[in-house]
This record gives structure tokens, C-alpha cells and sequence, in this order.
């Protein structure tokens, strides 16, 4: 029998799955970026449930910085659409 | 606190992220699929901070926790509106069931103004105006 934070890790897997689909698809390099950037929110996401559920407070931390790099990188995708030659 | 509470945070936490997944996969073009990805995203990992903080209740996590939602609140506007801006600059095409593009009404009516406004006293070779880029 599973616990709730099990369910809820497994359902985050999911969404992650889903996301990484897109990610594949496509079409256009504007959607992997949005695919992307949500893949990153939904990795935060599974490591504060799995810090309860490991009782590991370090993941949190590690949520922390994936939060951070995902910004920071989605910025840079961003002014890196603009600004290439089509 | 009962034990369950933290429970009931995580599954709505986390079917709200699994809602912003579904949304990014199957809406029809990027805009739409951009609103759908940032906000049920957001409030999914809101719901999922709350479930961890009141699990572990201790000064440290409860500040950390904070310290993410406050965060990912600030920055997820920001780079949503930085992507959708880069896509429209860069002519992504609109889903064929748009309603309205204000911005390319604008810059037609901008440029029709310039147009009508005379020929006679601009200057050669001056960038209309509609165009902001």
C-alpha cells in the first residue's frame, strides 16, 4: 500500500513524462523552451515531495538551485529567439 | 495537526501539475499553451510547499519552502513573458481559431497613418514607424 507522498511522487513522474513529450514534439524551438522551463518547475516540485518523504532536507536545497538555473536559462533561450538569424 | 493534512496539499499540488502538463501537450499553439504551463504550475508547486512545510514543520524548512514559492511566484511571469515575446517577435503562427491580434492591428493602423500623413514631408528612407523591433 502506498502512502500519499508515493502517489503524489508518481503523479508528478507522469506530468514529467507528458512534459518531456512536448519537449520532443516541438513544433517550433519556442515550444521546447516552454516545455522545458516546465520540466524544471515540475523536477522543484517532485524534490519538495520527496524531501518529506525521505526526510532529506538537502533536497530541498537542490530545489532551490534547479529554480534558480531554470530562470536564469529560460531568460537566455529568450534573448536567444530574438535574436538568431531565422 | 492531523496526520492526513500534508496529504490532501500533495495530491492537489500535485493533479494540478499534472493539469499543466496536460495543458502544455495538447492546447493548440504556444500562447495558449504557455498559460496553461505557467499558472497551473505555479499554483500546483504552491499547494506542494504548504504539504512539505506542515510535514516537516521546522524553522528551517518552513523558511525554505517560503524562499522557493516566493521565487518561482516572482520569475514565472518574467520568463513566460520573455518567451511569448521572443515567439511573437519571431512570427510563430497563431492558432487558426484566433480571435484578435491587437499588436498587427496596430502597426497596420500606425502604418497607414504614416502612409496618409504625407509622403510629402518624410524622409526618404526613414523606418515606418509601426515598426518597433
Amino acid at each position: 500500500m502506498p502512502g500519499v507522498a508515493e502517489v503524489a511522487m508518481f503523479v508528478m513522474s507522469v506530468a514529467i513524462a507528458l512534459a518531456g513529450v512536448r519537449m520532443l514534439l516541438g513544433p517550433t524551438l519556442p515550444d521546447r523552451v516552454v516545455a522545458v522551463d516546465l520540466l524544471g518547475t515540475l523536477t522543484v516540485g517532485l524534490l519538495v515531495v520527496a524531501a518529506a518523504d525521505a526526510g532529506q532536507r538537502a533536497f530541498l536545497d537542490a530545489a532551490i538551485i534547479i529554480a534558480l538555473i531554470g530562470f536564469v536559462s529560460n531568460i537566455a533561450y529568450a534573448r536567444f529567439i530574438e535574436r538568431r538569424k531565422p | 495537526m492531523p496526520a492526513w493534512l500534508p496529504g490532501i496539499f500533495w495530491m492537489a499540488g500535485s493533479t494540478l501539475c499534472l493539469l499543466a502538463a496536460v495543458g502544455v501537450l495538447r492546447m493548440p499553439d504556444i500562447f495558449t499553451r504557455m498559460q496553461a504551463g505557467s499558472k497551473a504550475s505555479t499554483f500546483g508547486l504552491a499547494f506542494l510547499l504548504i504539504g512539505t512545510a506542515l510535514d516537516i514543520a521546522e524553522g528551517a524548512t518552513v523558511a525554505r519552502a517560503l524562499l522557493i514559492a516566493a521565487f518561482i511566484m516572482l520569475t514565472t511571469p518574467v520568463a513566460a513573458h520573455a518567451v511569448a515575446r521572443a515567439a511573437y517577435l519571431t512570427d510563430v503562427p497563431l492558432w487558426s481559431g484566433t480571435v484578435i491580434d491587437e499588436r498587427r492591428l496596430d502597426q497596420e493602423r500606425v502604418a497607414a497613418s504614416v502612409e496618409a500623413d504625407g509622403a510629402a514631408n518624410a524622409e526618404p528612407g526613414e523606418p515606418p514607424l509601426g515598426d518597433v523591433r
